[in-house]
């Protein structure tokens, strides 16, 4: 084995997150390890990689017992991480990013010229030629991973973890991620994948680690486990199946509530028409960079529009900022809620009522019993798990960390909800439950526009999709004619052949 | 985890950083009151309390303004500038240099009225360009910090300004109820700033665009109104400053008067346990953090030690007081 761990247990103050979790992998071998959110996974790859340190078990990796006084520790003995939330510098060049900390020295100065040519070498190896002079912002997500996976890669690791890797990529930045992984792993480079998507598990995966409520509870080859099986020992239930029933009406044939027509705005989004209509799910596809966030941030006015028109209630819009289209019933549930969602330092009910303030105060002052009603509704309408509102909302899962998030709007009582990627990193049972609250909203006149990735999330829960390909709306699909073929065809709609 | 979440009151786990970061200013306050009254001679008197209070009333009331400016993210170097700028504006205006009259009903309003408002207009310039060309905030009152210093010497062209207007001075040498009206007017500055974080939606604004700006803006809050707005109070609280300063001395030195304000302010936010990195404003802890302060140099001020020295200790705590900050927001 090249890890292995046992025993590992773990405690914060009282409340114990490990118990016997255990993890091993062998050399060149790529370890699925799964598991809800709060199961324990992101600890366990802390405490390897150095972050946390553990209260009882052992470490081994490659043959020696270790135990990692810091994360520069772990990586100089060969075990790198590619994070959610990449940890390079945007404003650096590709070449310094690579090599940042260890650039190659020449006469005591950084040696540019070899620097610049090592990373090319090495990104070549994953079939990537891009200029590395330029700074790492410029380029799309996937690249910025790959270079990421390439830094670990000339730190000489033996191990890569791997944590949701994919979860900003399309399908065909997957491939290239996937190939460059099989690559290493013929170098008897060996990686940890975490991943909520079950397809790629199979895909890439020799064996899985299954973790459940801070315990190691099953590992199994990945040939003799199938998808339900690991949903189940995930789970420790059956998946209760989310296909949310469709409207009768659910066609857009409904009163629409929102019109857009020929919406444009820079260069990623050219053209775009769609209508939701009163209580329908209208759904939002298209792959990376087809600009659906961007579209919706002009309908929420996080952007200016350059073109086109937007009616509410058939009435045209001019939103400035997006305060005017809060004022007139809208709601926006970022993709990235990170960055762009939560409050981290501020607790669960500031962070659920930061919306609604203007609405809870009197002479400026906030209505403390107003703000508790709220919150206290909501924590039970949600079934939002926290030790009391005022716990810190970066202590939440994602999962609740999004129905918070969910809350600020509901709370609103609003007209259009907009939800961009509303299930990314969120674990399979908690999936179902947004999709299902979605639904449940939507019943009851809400509208909803969901930006999602995850074809069968939309096929289970949209009345209606428009796909968008290049800043284009291409298609719209109703009812029964969402289907993956056709989401993907309409998706691949105008591709240029490479 | 599950158990975690299953639990309905907060959980109730000890965490010696997390708890010395929240009272460790507290715990350094009341460990030096009790070396004091052992070690220094005469202080427990209502005298030395006077001292040290009327010290450290301007360094709190901008430290005040600066604690809001810090908690979304910013910082205001230009607030000893604007002190000088206010400082020379009263007496300007008492002394008759500016409006061709020394009538008290006029002059006197005017004195306090006049330099608050070029304050606060000056604080609106800060905020302008923080946020309108989304400048960083220390290159941007990097602007007045400088320049504003140059205005206050080129109004009084360098000179001295001394003066004699009892009314006026009452801000800095009266008392209210055997209190000092600086005292006072510091406590009622420390006592409405607290109110507005703790009680009121633009202050739980202020804390969101200082916690996560994108966040806030998508949720509607004028990010950009809420940052004039704390540069603003920011500079009028300098300016109100200023007036106490000049009162105080019954002159006004354009060279003098804030001269690094802005860095003894900065210390009291830090020593006080507000993150510089925004999202949190703690108002109390500023107070604490500016008498922590105050009182160390007391100390060794009374027990003989050099002014000079003091200035190495006032470093020493302030390096442990981001210390102890960061420890705690590790675990």
């Amino acid at each position: 084995m090249l890890l292995s761990m046992t025993g590992i247990n773990k405690s914060f103050g009282d409340v114990r997150v490990l118990t016997d979790a255990s993890l091993q992998v062998g050399p060149g071998e790529v370890m699925a390890l799964i598991g809800q959110n709060g199961a324990g996974k992101s600890t366990l790859i802390k405490i390897l990689t150095g972050a946390y340190s553990h209260d009882a078990g052992s470490i081994e990796f490659q043959g020696a017992d270790v135990r990692f006084g810091s994360t520069a520790a772990s990586q100089a003995a060969g075990i790198a991480t590619i994070y959610q939330e990449i940890n390079l510098a945007p404003n650096r060049t590709v070449a310094e990013n690579i090599f940042l900390g260890r650039e190659p020295r020449r006469f005591g100065l950084v040696d540019r010229a070899r620097m610049q040519a090592d990373a090319r070498t090495v990104l070549r190896r994953f079939k990537l030629d891009i200029d590395v002079n330029r700074p790492l912002q410029d380029f799309e997500a996937a690249t910025r991973q790959m270079v990421a996976i390439a830094r670990g890669v000339t730190q000489n690791a033996r191990l890569l973890i791997l944590d949701e890797p994919t979860s900003s990529l399309d399908e065909r930045e997957v491939a290239v991620l996937f190939e460059t992984i099989r690559t290493l792993k013929a170098d008897g480079v060996a990686a940890i994948f975490i991943s909520h998507r079950l397809d790629e598990l199979f895909a890439i995966c020799d064996r899985v680690t299954i973790m459940r409520d801070g315990r190691t509870v099953a590992v199994s080859p990945m040939k003799d486990i199938s998808k339900v099986e690991l949903v189940r020992t995930m789970l420790g239930k059956e998946l209760a199946a989310f296909t949310a029933k469709k409207r009768a009406h659910g066609d857009g044939e409904g009163a629409a509530l929102v019109g857009v027509e020929n919406l444009g705005a820079g260069v990623r989004v050219r053209d775009v028409s769609l209508t939701i209509g009163k209580g329908e799910i209208a759904g939002l596809a298209g792959l990376l960079g087809a600009g659906r966030t961007e579209t919706a941030r002009l309908i929420y006015a996080a952007d200016r529009k350059e073109r086109g028109a937007i009616t509410v209630d058939g009435r045209e819009t001019n939103y400035v900022a997006p305060a005017d289209a809060i004022a007139d019933g809208m709601g926006f549930v970022s993709e990235d809620r990170k960055i762009e969602g939560i409050v981290p330092e501020m607790s669960v009910r500031e962070n659920m009522t930061l919306a609604i303030l203007p609405k809870l105060q009197k002479a400026g002052i906030v209505d403390k019993a107003a703000q508790r009603a709220i919150v206290e509704k909501y924590i039970a309408a949600l079934g939002i798990k926290c030790s009391s509102p005022e716990q810190p909302i970066r202590e939440l899962s994602g999962g609740n960390q999004q129905k918070v998030l969910l809350a600020r709007w509901l709370c609103m009582n609003p007209r259009l909800l907009i939800v961009d990627e509303p299930t990314r990193g969120i674990d399979v049972g908690a999936k179902a439950e947004i999709l299902k609250l979605l639904r449940s909203l939507a019943d009851e006149g809400l509208s909803v526009l969901m930006i999602s990735s995850e074809l069968e999330e939309l096929i289970a829960a949209a009345d209606h999709v428009t796909v968008l390909s290049d800043g284009l709306s291409v298609r719209r699909l109703a009812s029964e004619d969402i289907t993956e073929a056709n989401l993907l065809s309409a998706m691949a709609y105008q591709e240029v052949p490479a | 985890m599950t158990a975690a979440e299953d639990t309905a009151g907060p959980t109730p786990r000890f965490n010696f950083a997390a708890w010395l970061s929240r009272y460790g200013t507290l715990l350094a306050f009341l460990l030096l009151i009790a070396f004091n009254v052992i070690a220094t001679p005469n202080f427990l008197s209502l005298q030395t309390l006077n001292v040290n209070l009327t010290q450290v009333a301007t360094i709190v009331i901008v430290a005040v303004g600066m604690t809001l400016v810090i908690a979304t993210g910013g910082i205001d170097l230009s607030v000893g500038s604007l002190m000088a700028i206010a400082g020379a504006i009263a007496p300007m205006i008492l002394l008759g240099a500016i409006a061709p009259t020394t009538d008290p009903l006029v002059v006197l309003p005017l004195a306090f009225i006049v330099p608050l408002v070029v304050a606060g207009l000056l604080g609106w310039f800060n905020g302008f360009l923080v946020t309108h060309y989304s400048i960083q905030p220390i290159v941007a009152t990097l602007v007045l910090f400088t320049a504003g210093r140059g205005i206050a010497q080129v109004m009084t062209n360098g000179n001295l300004q001394v003066f004699k207007n009892p009314p006026f001075q009452f801000v800095a040498l009266g008392h209210v109820f055997g209190i000092p009206t600086q005292v006072l007017i510091m406590i009622v500055v420390v006592a409405a700033a607290a109110f507005l974080i703790k009680g009121t939606a633009l202050g739980r604004q202020i804390l969101a665009v200082g916690g996560n700006e994108k966040a806030a803006r998508l949720s509607g809050i004028p990010a950009k109104r809420v940052k004039r707005f704390v540069y603003v109070i920011s500079g009028v609280l300098a300016g109100l400053a200023g007036l106490i300063v000049v009162a105080r001395n019954s002159a006004s030195d354009a060279n003098l008067v804030g001269l690094g304000m802005e860095l003894d302010a900065i210390a009291a936010v830090a020593v006080g346990g507000t993150l510089l990195t925004g999202g949190r404003a703690n108002i109390i802890g500023t107070l604490l953090g500016a008498c922590v302060i105050q009182l160390v140099r007391y100390t060794l001020l009374a027990n003989g030690v050099p002014d000079a020295a003091a200035l190495v200790v006032k470093a020493a705590l302030i390096v442990v007081a981001v210390y102890i900050q960061q420890s705690a927001d590790r675990t």
